[in-house]
């Protein structure tokens, strides 16, 4: 037999953050924390399927004319308009004015992915490969790689989190905003900040949105924590809705994995508001073109799950105290760790353990000493220092505000 | 003014369009006959009893919603090879296979061309058969590869161009990559016997190509798993390193939970490992990881003895509908009177029925009977039923005699 066509693919590296988790799941040691991805945990560290969730699949369940027929390509209509309604708001003026279009993704990646592919093949002319797309530096590690290969060639980054005072680098992210291209595209988190936690204030949002305008660039939300990081829909949308009242035209790429906790079911939408009606049908016609050679068309337990929640307005009122249980959980995390580090006199400042936001907070841990953590104490983080806010539980917050105790002061 | 005013508006797709002028129609007598899914004899949607129950079984299990990995879940990639391969297969058994979780058919041929645009360096070129299903085209192109053909089909018998497919693939340049369907052949119904597909394993062999299976229709086309694959057992067992696509969508009637898997069958289990390695990296900038609900039903389907028993049976009794529609549809038409030689229609296997009816004709059964099929003549016997096979069959007669 002739030599095999796949003899010099070479053997990938894994991709880090579900390492960890592998890395977590073989580690014997009874004191083990995983502060790696990025899901939801419950004081006993359990997953938590969320109550509304377990109510509305039991209707789903026993509606005997429910079938598994195919979805539209741009998926289930009940859905896709109620996830835009969720991002924009009632009373948004873009839907009022008819001008938003949605398309039902594969988690919030498949929304990206969805809206980079459509960007590359439409935006600035055609064939846009050249056109620079701004990543947050840092930034949640898929982004890049999802606007590789929609094919873009110039993936640039813009200054976000200042380590030396541990928030946001407002002047720098302006600065690079001032220098760069025109037109160019810059992916923004609408919310809670991954992996930083750090977000702009709605007055520093204004001055984003104003250079942003001045220069021609293009937003890019990604909104995967929209109720999960303030616990309020609404706040955390803010500045996605900021700039639609500004006129922007812009994309929103939206996920459910986390604030319905519907992780694996893979539930996102792509939210596109554009100047006009006329507008926003091409280019969803467009978009269905790319879906179709993506997955021909979405699966749909999830989506009927979030459909039939949304659109009912106790289960809506169900499911909205379901995500402040959870963003309270963590807000208490968050107060509880820094009050022990400040009680132990850990060296440094540990403000901003409460005043970030959402699932993540940016710890400040530096490569060694996160190597320590896992080594030595079996406590799992990223190497970025980025920890799972939901990870901590009343039992090992000791434990764990310890350790950082331990590993900040014997490591430099 | 808007940064899309330059974006044109995209054609509607043909298929679905049927689908859309079918719903307006009011003629009480209407057919659908465009979209591929799955009618009972009543000419509804059916969901498979062995679904419910596997649906029923996870429900009060109160599972998690946890992320799955990237590959997708083991226990579903894993029966899914099994299914396809056999599992006395020595590919199989000696683990020289990477099998990741798909987004059904379409979603496994798009990580399938992914993956050859990036690590199949030998060539960009597909060489798909004449006609394919037509999502073929745009999902290789996207993924940056260049379509080619082969002769397949043969409009003068409505049957397999064999010595035009032969002739055409022999002359392939090496190392180029060919998909070939491995049962029930979309849009055409027309499949290879199994002498023919030797005989095509051995073509392929020589001119050293990379053959890329599409099996949408496992145990729908012939009632039977074993017989469907037969094609992708043999071209494995003659040393032909496949890789595969399956879809769940029909045989399990999980269309809209997007069920499929694509596999790669490799020298070793070591090469597998990198292969996966890399499967991961293009799948994770797509979507993650795939969605978990059908998935855990078809799983549970394969791996449970009794489900998946009855899933046999019922997936032959699908099949089994369908061709028995395809002979009461000849049967009415010879009793219409038509002189016309339909024995095509009981030639061809799974779904899909190309009746040779020409675009005119196609036309006047739209407008003048309410029956709706795409402009090729294509139209999908899984619309057929007892009820109405009397009034296609007339239909039919009227436009053609």
């Amino acid at each position: 037999m002739a030599a095999s066509i796949f003899a010099a693919v070479p053997r990938a590296p894994p991709v880090a953050v579900f390492k960890l988790t592998a890395d977590f799941r073989e580690d014997g040691d009874a004191r083990k924390v995983n502060l790696g991805v990025g899901a939801y945990r419950t004081d006993e560290g359990q997953p938590w399927v969320l109550p509304v969730v377990k109510k509305v699949e039991q209707l789903i369940a026993n509606n005997d004319s429910l079938n598994h027929e195919y979805l539209p390509i741009l998926g289930l209509p009940e859905f896709r308009a109620n996830a835009s309604r969720i991002a924009l708001g009632d009373d948004s003026p873009a839907i009022k004015e008819n001008r938003i279009g949605s398309v039902q993704s594969l988690g919030g990646t498949g929304a990206l992915r969805i809206g980079a592919e459509f960007l590359r093949r439409w935006y600035n002319g055609n064939n846009n490969t050249a056109t620079p797309v701004y990543i947050s530096t840092p930034s949640w590690e898929n982004h890049n790689s999802v606007f590789v290969d929609a094919g873009f060639k110039d993936i640039r980054t813009y200054r976000y989190w200042d380590a030396a005072k541990r928030g946001l680098d407002l002047q720098g992210l302006l600065d690079d905003m001032e220098k760069a291209p025109e037109f160019s595209i810059f992916i923004l988190h609408a919310c809670a900040h991954n992996p930083t936690g750090t977000d702009p204030t709605p007055d520093q949002w204004k001055q984003i949105a104003a250079v942003m305008k001045r220069r021609f660039l293009f937003p890019f939300f990604d909104s995967a924590y929209q109720g999960f990081a303030s616990g309020s829909l609404d706040k955390d949308a803010w500045a996605v809705r900021y700039f639609v009242s500004e006129g922007f035209e812009l994309f929103c790429a939206q996920s459910f994995s986390k604030n319905f906790g519907l992780y694996n079911e893979r539930v996102g939408n792509l939210t596109v508001v554009g100047k006009d009606a006329d507008n926003v049908q091409r280019v969803l016609s467009q978009m269905e073109k790319i879906v179709r050679t993506t997955w021909s068309n979405p699966p749909s337990q999830g989506a009927r799950i979030v459909a039939t929640t949304l659109s009912s307005p106790q289960l809506f009122t169900e499911w909205c105290d379901n995500v402040k249980t959870m963003a309270d959980r963590v807000l208490l995390m968050r107060s509880e760790l820094r009050s022990r580090l400040e009680a132990l006199g850990t060296p440094g400042t540990w403000n901003h353990i409460t005043e970030q936001i959402g699932m993540f907070s940016f710890t400040g841990l530096n490569p060694k000493q996160v190597e320590y953590m896992i080594k030595e104490k079996h406590i799992y983080l990223m190497a970025s220092g980025r920890i799972n806010m939901c990870g901590l539980t009343t039992k090992n917050l000791d434990y764990v505000a310890k350790s950082i105790h331990e590993a900040v002061t014997k490591i430099q | 003014s808007s940064w899309w005013s330059h974006v044109e508006m995209g054609p509607p797709d043909p298929i679905l369009g049927v689908t859309e002028a079918y719903k307006r129609d009011t003629n009480s007598k209407k057919m659908n006959l465009g979209v591929g899914a799955y009618r009972d004899d009543n000419g509804k949607p059916f969901v498979l009893s062995c679904v419910r129950k596997a649906e029923a079984m996870i429900a009060s299990k109160k599972m998690d919603k946890e992320y799955l990995p990237i590959g997708g879940l083991a226990d579903f990639t894993r029966a899914s090879a099994e299914l396809a391969l056999g599992e006395n297969s020595e590919a199989f058994k000696s683990g020289r296979y990477v099998t990741v979780q798909g987004i059904s058919g379409t979603g496994s041929l798009r990580i399938g061309a992914n993956f050859l645009q990036r690590f199949f360096k030998s060539s960009r070129d597909v060489y798909l058969p004449k006609p394919s299903w037509g999502n073929h085209t745009p999902i290789f192109r996207d993924a940056g590869l260049q379509l080619q053909a082969y002769r397949y089909y043969d409009p003068k018998t409505c049957s397999l161009d064999f010595s035009g497919a032969v002739e055409d693939i022999s002359k392939i340049p090496e190392k180029s990559i060919i998909l070939l369907h491995a049962c029930a052949h979309n849009p055409t119904g027309v499949d290879p016997r199994q002498e023919q597909w030797k005989e095509l394993a051995t073509v392929v062999k020589k001119r050293n190509l990379l053959v890329f299976f599409d099996m949408a229709y496992q145990g729908f086309a012939s009632g039977d798993i074993n017989r469907d694959a037969w094609a992708v057992r043999h071209f494995i067992e003659q040393g032909i390193n496949v890789i595969l696509a399956q879809s769940y969508a029909k045989n399990m009637g999980l269309y809209g939970e997007r069920v499929g898997a694509f596999t790669v069958i490799c020298s070793d289990a070591e090469e597998a490992k990198r292969v996966e390695s890399q499967l991961k990296i293009l799948i994770r900038p797509m979507y993650s990881n795939p969605p978990l609900n059908g998935a855990r039903i078809a799983s549970l389907i394969l791996n449970t003895p009794d489900l998946r028993k009855e899933w046999l049976v019922e997936v032959k009794g699908m099949a089994d509908r369908i061709i028995g529609m395809r002979t009461q549809l000849v049967a009415n038409l010879k009793k219409e009177g038509s002189s016309h030689n339909w024995q095509h229609i009981t030639d061809q296997i799974g779904m899909f029925c190309f009746t040779g009816l020409k675009p005119e004709q196609v036309e006047r059964l739209i407008k003048e009977f309410s029956i709706y099929m795409t402009k090729d003549g294509r139209i999908s016997m899984a619309g057929v039923t007892s009820g109405n096979v009397g009034y296609l069959a007339h239909a039919i007669h009227q436009v053609s005699k």
